[in-house]
């Protein structure tokens, strides 16, 4: 296609697990000085297929070349002799041990172990790119986007000069993007090869040199970013046209529904995460909660659905008649007891909200197994539960006996969001609802929640993509160390004045409404 | 793509899913007749017998007469109980390797009642109390680790196992307060005279009151764990816990009430023992089965149903074993040999159950799952 040599070359490459065919007969070029943005829908075969560069998999057909010369990669030791380095969205980092001993953990270099020239290597390549890391710092010290830096330096270490990077933002705040995004700039200057994978087309169109798409496993296309637009590439992925545009109907009729006083939590160890936070969620509204991740959002959560120890303030549950219930001090199965309808989406989902081993009908009883008198379980209702779910938000499954984590990411969400607005809730508290979605399964979670909010639910809804939080929040809260930074009006705000409430505390905080 | 083939190493490992089951009974008879054939291998040119006399001598062992067949099939019932006692525990991943323990706790309360209440009572009244007492017992006995790692989270597995040692240290020394005739160092067999608390027997057969017990306490499991809200509270806490405080099942309470069951089934197992078949009791009565009763719950992969399989399986060998060291004098530990090659034969299958392996030349599969629709969308 193009006359220069390919850093890496896919040819032909297949990959199936049992009856999945995830990658069939791919074709990809990667080419050094330019950075590609692999998208496609959750499934489409993006993570295997770079697992399958970096050694973690190995493919059933096909060959890969680097530099034009066939390799066998089998193992992530040999994606490193050939210059491959992925940096995964899980960290794996020693807490307690520094950036430079962290870099140099497992390496064998020749010669006496000199953590010292490790650290002025370090050093060396953070000045280079624009990572700001301390090499002597230690990891437990850090944020999350220098963590990131040190998963990055780490394989750059190794010699790597072509790098994947698996969802890299899906952690980071708007600031954190945008020097993450230089410091792959100035890689790509310096004549790296890199790959990102993401869902964020507006990342796509800003970061990226060229785009390829992956769907049902099979390459699609590929073009020049500049040449291509958001509504082209999702309509690749998706394999037919899709609007991008999240609705926002107008709350009818909104009354106080949750209402949280002087809220304050600290953890086993006496840490602070929820500091003096006062708000008000009212029925028939969507309440967005903004924030760096860990700064008192899944605390704030847990509190409202009586999973978090609280240590200060108050969380009080108001009827349509007026009828003010305190949930603070109140187990989850007395708040379901006294009427009190919380439907909570974990941030985890398969950890909390669901049972991975179980299949479908069984994961739909978690809430109502307790029901009827008799000592065994009816599992005819879970089952029919199920079979509506299923239809209804279209999860794709085999069957209703497969367990749950054999489904993707998407479908596990729509399983678990679809079973707890089964319950007809009143207060809806969502976290992450999206995370690692793609767009097709992002939008049919936003038209869920949409359609709550009109059946008059207040929605709670945490989330991290700003964008998106813009599109379909009424009001945002935005949380920072723990404390309301500010409550904004989300028709009038823009990113910018929610990314820096973010990161600092807005002028006079809470002004609730 | 030329040169190719050198680049692709000898062979790598694939995971398969959606095994057909003929498929899966095909790789375990292979599994079984490979293992057959290494017992030959090794009894061949380790002892120079005719393998085929061994195996006919392992049968004859179990099912030669009728009473070997009877003794075999109560062995498996006693077995069978015990790994059905420890499964609810192990579904919650609770792991109670103390069922040695509970056995004999269960096994003392019984001998006790027979002992202290044997003139007193009505025979029926003296079993009933001698029942209620074992289940107790073996309850209480698995309660305590239970609420040490309700409340205190501590390690269930070397609690239970400390348990056992206390269990074993308790009968010996009644066994010296209650050792008939004074100085033999035994109990002899309790109520020799008036059978008082004995089980009845069934059609005359000694063993098929026990049989019978235990092969409804099967059925019961199997239900219990299928089709109760307990049992599905069991696998919810077993799976996550943060999920069953999620949803609002309190752990400590399942926690504590699986394991009085699990102690409960195995007081059982000890009032079967001493009032269904020995009549007396040693500090060996368990002999060992508290921790095979383990390893059966865990081949049949806590299924009670599989459980019957796998624990006659076992038991056959081990009288097979001592058929073979009478007729042919070998010692026992030859028919050990044979049971673990068998095991390692079997369980080794499974990993071809669950992962191919594909080498270098041969087709990859591709074309024929191509058919099947992606799960994965």
């Amino acid at each position: 296609m193009e006359n220069r040599t390919a850093a890496v070359s896919l040819r032909n490459i297949s990959k199936s697990f049992g009856p999945v065919l995830a990658n069939d007969r791919v074709w990809l070029d990667i080419y050094r000085g330019e950075i590609l943005a692999l998208l496609g829908e959750n499934g489409s075969g993006k993570t295997t297929l770079m697992n399958m560069l970096s050694g973690i998999y190995f493919p059933d057909e096909g060959q890969i070349f680097i530099d034009g010369n066939p390799v066998v990669i089998r193992s992530p030791k040999d994606a490193y002799q050939h210059g491959i380095g992925m940096i995964h969205q899980h960290f794996k980092l020693v807490d307690v041990l520094t950036a430079a001993e962290n870099i140099t953990l497992g390496l064998k270099e020749p010669g006496r172990f000199d953590l010292r020239a490790v650290a002025n290597k370090v050093k060396k390549i953070a000045d280079t790119f624009g990572f700001d890391v301390d090499p002597n710092q230690r990891i437990y010290d850090m944020s999350v986007s220098q963590k990131q830096s040190v998963e990055i330096i780490k394989v750059l270490y190794r010699g790597a000069d072509i790098l994947i990077l698996d969802e890299p933002t899906a952690v980071l705040t708007p600031q954190e993007t945008d020097r993450l995004f230089a410091v792959l700039r100035n890689m790509r200057d310096e004549g790296k090869a890199i790959v990102i994978i993401t869902h964020k087309m507006h990342e796509v169109l800003e970061l990226s040199d060229r785009v390829a798409i992956l769907r049902h496993g099979q390459f699609i296309g590929d073009m020049l970013t500049k040449d291509t637009n958001a509504q082209e590439m999702t309509n690749m992925m998706v394999g037919h046209a899709v609007n991008l545009n999240i609705a926002r109907p107008e709350p009818k009729n909104p009354k106080p529904r949750i209402e949280v006083s002087h809220l304050s939590i600290k953890d086993m160890e006496g840490v602070t995460k929820i500091d003096d936070v006062s708000f008000t969620a009212n029925s028939g509204e969507i309440l967005g909660i903004a924030g760096i991740s860990n700064n008192g959002q899944k605390e704030l959560l847990d509190a409202i659905a009586g999973l978090q120890k609280v240590t200060n303030g108050s969380i009080s549950y108001i009827e349509e008649d007026g009828t003010r219930t305190e949930l603070v001090g109140m187990d989850p199965l007395k708040i379901a007891e006294l009427g009190v309808a919380l439907s909570f989406v974990p941030e985890d989902r398969l950890g909390m909200g669901l049972v991975g081993n179980m299949d479908l009908s069984d994961n739909m009883m978690l809430r109502s197994y307790r029901r009827g008198h008799s000592a065994l379980t009816d599992r005819k209702a879970p089952r029919r539960l199920a079979e509506t779910v299923v239809r209804d938000l279209d999860v794709s499954t085999p069957s209703l006996e497969t367990p749950v984590r054999k489904l993707s990411g998407g479908n596990i969400q729509k399983v678990l969001v679809g079973r707890e607005i089964s319950t007809a809730p009143t207060v809806l508290l969502t976290a992450y609802a999206v995370r690692g979605l793609d767009i097709n399964s992002s939008y049919t979670i936003y038209n869920l929640i949409n359609q709550q909010k009109e059946n008059g639910v207040a929605v709670v809804y945490v989330g991290e993509d700003l964008d998106v939080l813009l599109e379909l929040a009424d009001r945002i809260l935005v949380l920072c160390g723990g404390r309301v930074s500010g409550i904004l009006d989300g028709r009038k705000t823009n990113k910018r004045e929610v990314g820096l409430l973010m990161t600092q505390l807005g002028g006079d905080g809470t002004n609730a409404g | 793509m030329q040169g190719k083939e050198n680049h692709v190493p000898l062979f790598h490992i694939t995971k398969r899913t959606d095994v057909p089951w003929y498929k899966v009974w095909i790789i375990r008879g292979i599994a079984i007749l490979l293992a057959l054939l290494a017992c030959a291998l090794v009894c061949g040119t380790a002892t120079g017998i005719n393998p085929l006399e061994v195996y006919a001598s392992i049968f004859q062992g179990a099912f030669g007469s009728v009473r070997k067949t009877w003794v075999t099939l109560q062995n498996t019932a006693i077995l069978l109980c015990i790994a059905l006692a420890l499964t609810p525990a192990f579904k919650m991943h609770f792991w109670n390797i103390g069922g040695e323990g509970q056995v004999l706790i269960g096994a003392l309360a019984s001998a006790a009642c027979m002992i202290y209440f044997g003139a007193g009572l009505p025979n029926w009244l003296l079993i009933l109390v001698t029942a209620l007492c074992a289940i107790a017992a073996g309850a209480f006995w698995g309660f305590i680790p239970a609420l040490f790692k309700a409340r205190f989270n501590t390690n269930e597995t070397l609690f239970t196992l400390m348990m056992n040692y206390v269990a074993t240290q308790l009968v010996a020394y009644f066994v010296i307060v209650w050792e008939v005739p004074k100085g033999s160092g035994k109990v002899g067999i309790i109520n020799q005279a008036t059978e008082a608390g004995w089980l009845p027997q069934i059609a005359g057969q000694k063993y098929l009151l026990n049989i019978l017990v235990v092969a409804a306490l099967t059925i019961f499991i199997f239900i219990y764990l299928k089709y109760s809200k307990h049992g599905y509270e069991i696998a919810v806490v077993g799976e996550s816990e943060r999920t069953a405080e999620y949803i609002g099942i309190s752990v400590r309470r399942v926690i504590v009430r699986t394991m009085l069951l699990s102690g409960a089934l195995c007081g059982i197992t000890g009032f079967l023992l001493v009032s269904g078949t020995d009549h007396t009791i040693t500090t060996t009565l368990a002999a060992g089965r508290g921790f095979t009763g383990v390893m059966v719950s865990w081949l049949s992969k806590f299924n009670p149903l599989w459980m019957i399989l796998t624990s006659l399986f076992l038991v056959f060998f081990d009288r097979g074993a001592s058929e073979i060291s009478t007729q042919f004098a070998l010692n026992q530990s030859f028919s050990d040999i044979i049971t673990g090659i068998i095991l390692f034969f079997i369980i080794g299958s499974e990993f071809f159950v669950s992962y191919r392996i594909q080498f270098r030349h041969k087709e990859p599969a591709a074309a024929e799952a191509k058919g099947k629709e992606d799960e994965h969308v």
